[in-house]
Order: C-alpha cells, then structure tokens, then sequence
C-alpha cells in the first residue's frame, strides 16, 4: 500500500478540502432557514411590515447561500465513488441507504419548495408561502438528521455484522441511527449552525447600528440575533461538554489527541491550555497546565487515572498537532460566544442595547467566528477518528479506490481553483447584499413578477418596461 | 421462497426511473444553458433564465438520488463506476458548480453578467458532454477486478464515447428548446421553433448513429437486440422512434406549443428502454450484474417503505410546484 500512500494523502485533502467549503453552506443555511420561518411568522401572526422587510431581505442571502450548497454538495455525494470506492464498497449497506432516506426525505423537500419560497409570494398566496418556508427549514433540520447519523455511525458504529465480501451488513437499524454520538453530535452541530447564523445576523445589525443607530431593522435583527446567542450559547458549552464525554467513552484516543496527553496520568492528569504536541518525541512542548484539571473535567474528580497516548500503538494515532489546536480553536470561539451573549444581556438589562458602540464593534468582529468555530471542530472530530474511516474497524488506506497520484492531484487543482472564483465570487455578493442596510418595502428576490415595476430591479428587462411607460 | 419480490431488480429500475427524471429535467434547464449563446442578451434570456430558475434545484436533486441511490443501492457498482469515470465525474461536478451559481450571481452582479452567461452556457455544455461521455464508456464496458476498477484513466475517451457525449449536447439542446417553445411568446419562441427544427434533425441521426454502433461494442448487445423471437419486441422500439419523430415534425410545422417538447421527451423516454434493453441485467457491463452489485437484502429492506412512500409524495409536490409556476414566464407572462 505505500506506494499510494501519497495519493491516498491527495484524496484525503481533497475530501477535506470539498467538504469544509460544503460545511460552510448548511451550516449557515439551517440556522437561517428557521430565522428565516420565525420572520415570516412573526409578520403573519403581527402584521408588522418590519418583520417582512427583515424577511425580505434575508431572504435575498438565503438564495444565494442555498445555491451553492446545493452545487457543493452534489460534488459529495460522487466523491465517495471516485476518490473512496473500497469504502463505498464496504460501508455502503450501512451508509448508504441513511443518505438515500436524506436525499428522499430532505433534499426534495427543500429543493421542491425553495422555488416557492423564493419567487411564490405573488402566486401562492401568503399562508401557503409560509408552509413552504417552513417546508424548506423543516428539510435543512431533517438533512442534518440523516446526515449526521451517517457520519456519527463512521465515528460510533453499532448495529452490524460483516458478511463474506467484507461489507458492514445492517443487524439493528435503530442501533445503526441512533449510534452512541449520534444525539451528541446532533445538538452539538445544530446548536452550532444556530450560533453561526445568529453571530452573522448579529454582525450585520452590528454594522449597521453603528452607521445608522436609529435603523428600525437594523435595531431587530440585532436585538434578536443577541437574544438567540445568549440562550445558545451556553447550552452549547454544556452540549460540547457532553459530546466529549461520549467521546471520552467510545473514541478515548481522540481525547488524548484533543488534551495533548501523551503520557498516562495515573493520579489525575493536567489540562494542557497551550503547547506544542511532538509527535515525534511524544511529548508536549512548552505546555502551560492546570494540574489535575483534565481529570475532574473528563472524570469529575481530581485524581481519577486517565490514560494517554502512550497506552496504544502509534499506528492508532491520528495526527495529534492538529486535533489538538484545531480543538482549543473552537473551544476559544466558544469562550468569546459567550462573553458576546454576557454582554449583550448586560447590554439588554441596561437598555444600552442599541447605543454602545463598544458592543457592536465586538459583535461586528464576531461575524465569523461560528464559520471558524464550526469547521475547527469538524476538524477536531474528523481528524481525530484517523487513521480510520470507519473507527476501529476500517482503515483510511484500505478506504480508497486504486488512485493514481496525478489524476488526485489534477483534480484536487481544478477544485481548489474553481471553488476558490465561484465561492469566492459567492461570498463577496453575499458581502454586498449585507452592506445594504435594510429599509421599508424591501424587494426579495421575485424576478420578472409585477411587484417588481414599483421598485428597484436588477433586471435590465423590467428596467427596459419601467422606461417605455410599463405595459404591465 | 413462496414470495420473492426481486428487490435488486426493483432498485435498479427505481435508479433507472431516477436517472430519466433527471435527464428529462435538468435536460431541459441544462439545453437551455447550451443554447444560451443564441439567445440574445436581454429580454430573452432573462424570460428563458425565469422560465427555469424556480425549478433548476429540484431537477437536480434527482442527480443527488441517482448518485445516492447507487451508493444505497448497489455500493459496488457505485464505486467502480465512479472510479472508473473518474475525469468525467470531476468535469461534470465543476462544470455544474459553474452553471449552478450562475442563476443567483447573474442577477446580482449586472456588471459581469456576460461572464456569468459565459459560465452558465460553458458549465451547461461542458456538464452534458460529460455526462454523454460517461454514459458511452459505462456501455462499452468496465474494467473489474477483485471488486475494484482495473483499467486505466483514459479508458473513457473513446469514439464511441465521444458521439455519445455529442448526442447527448443535441439531445438536451432539443429539450431545451421545446421547453421554451412552451414557455415563451413572441420573439423568443419563434427563435425556438428554428433551433428545435434543427436539432430535431441532429438528434435524429445521433440516435441512429448510436443505435447503429451499440450493438458492435458487444455481442451481447448483438443477440439481445437481433436474435429470434425478441427482435419482434425490440423491433417495435426503433418503430416508435419514427412515429415520434414525424409528430414532432408535424407539431413544428404547425406551430403546437406543447407536443414538440411531449414528443421530445417521448424520444428520450424510447432511448432510455433501448439502453435498458442493452445492458439488462447488467449494472457495470459486461461482469457485474444487478445482483452482483445489490448491497445486502437488509439494506434493501429498510429503503423500501421510504421509496415507496417518498417517491410519489416527491412527485406529487414536484407536480405542485411546477403547477405554481406553470404557463408563459417573462415580462407579459404573469397577467
């Protein structure tokens, strides 16, 4: 095998590389889809037009961020057949029939009522619009159902049995969907999908509150964008810290990645704050420790024994440098969410909510922190199942199809650069929608329909209408 | 067994069923991109873009089942197949990243909108060779050993496949074309009426050219389609070809505004049976068939019910949601 150790290493990257700029998309997309439904129903059950500006102009975001996690994703759901076949040969009894039921239950679901949702309003009338957004928001939660399940399987697997031609077989299916990470990582993603949308929703009134302090939508997004973060954001600290527990339980060699715990601990091990893992040396350089504080975190005791990594073979290793900064970059993210929610509650029972220009600023920088957040921990979780795909089962270089460096190598190339224009291209419109502040009678994206002919339109067509008079 | 529903031989034709719809579909949204070019700049391309834009998604989401349903399905031949077409696979993914975020960016960035039009016409044309290509090799054959793919990277890249991926640009070209003599008026429609006449023709001799060559790739396809007494019921598949492609002609002569794109997809439907007719009952020709492929009984078992359940649901509201936005789209479209 080693001498395709190196494509296996191009694929790996790859993978990597598709499915983080993937991730990037639901995870703001779920936590905005259900923004999204709250702004509509908020409208529908007040008859506030601010709430249907708020709506409209969300919704203009939404469109944008939805298409290109539908094309991003549809480059996932192949790479598994061309870069990982051996896996898909394997694991796919068990993998693939969960990914077939979200294509079934979520996919279409979404896909068939974002038409709707986007330029319907007009057409469909106004509580059958707000049944296909809520269609829309209930697909993204059942997507991340289905999807998570799969993934949580790969880190967790229960269920199944091996037959003749090496293939995972399906015993259990509720064993097989509810795996002991899957509740864990549910929450766990989900609750950090929330946060994401809600910190960008929450820069945005941020910016705009410091150019235009008395902007009506500006001052509600704001307000419910900090609202959101300060319920979540704690429940997210205690969600992580369940999550890791049942990691502690079931993948204890990716905990000792995460704590940098080389050595074992017979009487209560440090916590290592920062340092640099040696893998090599097998050891943690220049690490500042609490001493006994990894135990009473993991074990709830000063002195209970924890084991390291010098307890297993090095061929069971992941990459320790990696999970282990990766992991202490989300958790930081996660500290600075909830001083951002301390604050704002500060703020709030203060009514200094919409006049403290220190808070914005500190929102405003805030806006990615859950993109961060969210792929350090993809990064922390994924990286530390290494070097398995299916943990302890299957390993990463029996998972590949016959790859030829070149070929990987080429094609990870034309990813990169190809992702790097439309993506990037995608986030600096996404960028300019929101340097917009939002405003009374906000358009959505309803193209070529008559409310257009009232407003501002970016269509040279209707533009070309307006001028000769409107024949509509 | 006293009851033995062939589950393999009842995914692969909900696989076979996924992949028409997706053919159809994204055909006509996709042939709408290759005509782009001849389109000209403004008002009618912004009515062909509004014609498609509620729906381009949801046509390709039957992609994602295609591919997922594969994996789901037969994990085996998912692999090798992939693997297999490893640089067709690629091209098409980022050919239809192109065209996918083209919709949204075209209208946000009137600026670069020509560079946005040039996108989606290149990831339009670019995704259907592709996938053409990819059709062509998987019919001539794979590669497989010890339950991987065993051949070479170019393996791919033959004549044949090549005409395939050709007719294919014809053939969505064609859907494209019809869909829009549905969906639009004036101008625009009549411009449609001269390239459906057009590639009608095209598409006509590719599928000859194609039905003429598949029979030589293997002699399996030769006995299945010429040996007594099948070629009785075989024989009827290039016979309806010829109805459908003289209502076609006649519907365009008449200015009809929906048969040529019935009759259209009634052709694709007839080049559909004639490929099932090739390669039943292999998925990867000519070694591994359907039950080869089938992952375990169990596997099978639990996507049942939801096949079952989800697929007509799936249709129905697909139905709904093309009833929403049904009749002539564009700037005199909505009165």
């Amino acid at each position: 095998m080693f001498e395709s150790f190196d494509a296996i290493l191009l694929a790996r990257a790859q993978f990597a590389f598709t499915v983080s700029f993937h991730f990037i998309f639901p995870s703001f997309s779920i936590g905005l889809a259900s923004y999204l439904a709250v702004l509509e129903g908020l409208w529908l059950w007040t008859g506030r037009q601010i709430y249907l500006d708020l709506f409209k102009y969300w919704l203009k975001i939404f469109a944008l961020a939805f298409g290109m996690g539908v094309v991003s994703g549809i480059v996932m759901a192949y790479q598994f057949g061309t870069n990982w076949a051996a896996f898909s040969d394997k694991a796919g009894p068990v993998i693939g029939p969960l990914m077939a039921y979200e294509v079934l239950t979520a996919f279409f679901l979404e896909a068939g009522f974002l038409g709707v949702m986007l330029f319907g309003m007009n057409r469909v009338g106004r509580t059958l619009h707000f049944v296909a957004t809520l269609a829309v928001a209930i697909g993204t939660f059942i997507s991340a159902f289905w999807i998570l399940s799969a993934n949580s399987w790969m880190h967790t697997p229960a269920g199944f049995a091996m037959n003749a031609a090496g293939q995972f077989v399906p015993v259990d299916w509720l064993a097989v969907i509810f795996n002991p990470s899957f509740p864990y990582r549910l929450v766990h993603t989900v609750f950090g999908a929330y946060l994401t949308t809600a910190l960008v929703v929450g820069a945005v009134g941020a910016w705009h509150l410091l150019r235009e302090r008395t902007n009506d939508g500006a001052r509600v997004m704001f307000s419910m964008a900090m609202g959101m973060i300060t319920v979540v954001a704690p429940l997210q600290i205690f969600a992580g810290d369940q999550h890791g527990l049942n990691t502690l339980e079931h993948q204890p060699v990716k905990v000792m990645a995460m704590e940098g715990h080389f050595q074992s601990y017979p009487d209560g091990a440090p916590l290592i704050l920062f340092g640099w893992p040696d893998r090599a040396q097998a050891k943690t350089l220049y690490a500042v420790e609490i001493p006994k504080a990894s135990s009473l975190i993991l074990k709830h005791s000063w002195d209970a024994p924890l084991k390291g990594l010098d307890s297993v073979d090095r061929k069971e290793w992941p990459p320790v440098a990696i999970v282990f900064w990766a992991f202490r970059i989300m958790v930081g993210m996660g500290m600075l969410m909830l001083a951002l929610a301390a604050l704002s509650l500060l703020a709030r029972v203060r009514h200094r909510l919409y006049d403290w220009p220190l808070l914005h600023r500190f929102a405003l920088v805030m806006g990615p922190a859950g993109f961060v957040a969210v792929i350090a921990g993809w990064v922390t979780t994924e990286v530390g199942r290494q070097p398995y795909t299916v943990h302890g089962l299957l390993r990463t270089a029996d998972s590949a199809s016959r790859l030829d460096a070149p070929a990987v190598a080429a094609s990870l190339l034309a990813f990169i650069v190809v992702y790097f224009i439309v993506f990037g291209a995608g986030v600096f419109y996404i960028l300019k929608l929101m340097s917009h502040p939002p405003h009374r009678g906000e358009q959505g994206p309803n193209r070529g329909e008559p409310v257009r002919a009232a407003g501002i339109t970016p269509s040279p067509a209707v533009a070309e209408k307006i001028a000769m008079g409107g024949e509509a | 067994m006293p009851f033995t529903l062939d589950l393999p031989v009842f995914f692969a034709f909900i696989i076979a069923f996924a992949i028409y719809a997706y053919v159809v579909m994204d055909g006509f949204d996709l042939g709408i991109g290759i005509l782009f070019p001849m389109i000209p700049a403004g008002r009618e391309r912004d009515s062909a873009m509004n014609s498609i834009a509620p729906v381009w998604d949801g046509n390709e989401t039957w992609l994602v089942l295609g591919g997922g349903g594969l994996l789901a399905a037969f994990p085996l031949a998912y692999g090798v197949i992939f693997s297999a077409l490893y640089a067709p696979i690629i091209a098409m993914l980022l050919a239809l990243v192109f065209r996918g975020v083209a919709f949204e960016f075209r209208w946000r960035d009137p600026a670069h909108r020509a560079y946005w039009d040039v996108a989606f016409n290149l990831g339009s044309v670019v995704a259907t060779l592709a996938q053409g290509i990819a059709l062509g090799a998987l019919l001539q054959g794979i590669a497989v050993q010890d339950r991987g793919y065993a051949g070479g990277w170019f393996d791919w890249l033959t004549p044949f496949s090549l005409l395939v991926g050709v007719s294919l640009v014809f053939g969505y070209g064609l859907l494209g074309a019809t869909w829009l003599i549905m969906k639009s008026e004036g101008s625009l429609q009549e411009r449609c009426y001269r390239f459906a006449f057009g590639l009608g023709i095209a598409v006509i001799l590719a599928m000859a050219a194609v039905s003429a060559w598949t029979p030589f790739l293997r002699d399996a396809y030769w006995l299945r389609w010429f040996a007594w007494p099948q070629v009785l019921f075989t024989a009827q598949v290039p016979l309806l070809v010829v109805i459908a492609s003289a209502t076609f002609f006649v519907s365009l002569q008449r200015q009809h505004h929906y048969t040529p794109f019935l009759m259209t997809l009634a052709l694709f439907t007839l080049g559909l049976a004639g490929l099932g007719i090739s390669l039943y009952p292999y998925v990867v020709p000519p070694v591994i068939s359907i039950w080869d492929a089938a992952a375990p009984h169990v596997s099978l078992m639990f996507m049942l019910p939801g096949v079952l359940v989800m697929v007509p649901i799936i249709l129905a509201y697909t139905a709904y949601s093309y009833w929403v936005f049904r009749g002539k789209t564009g700037h005199e479209g909505y009165h």
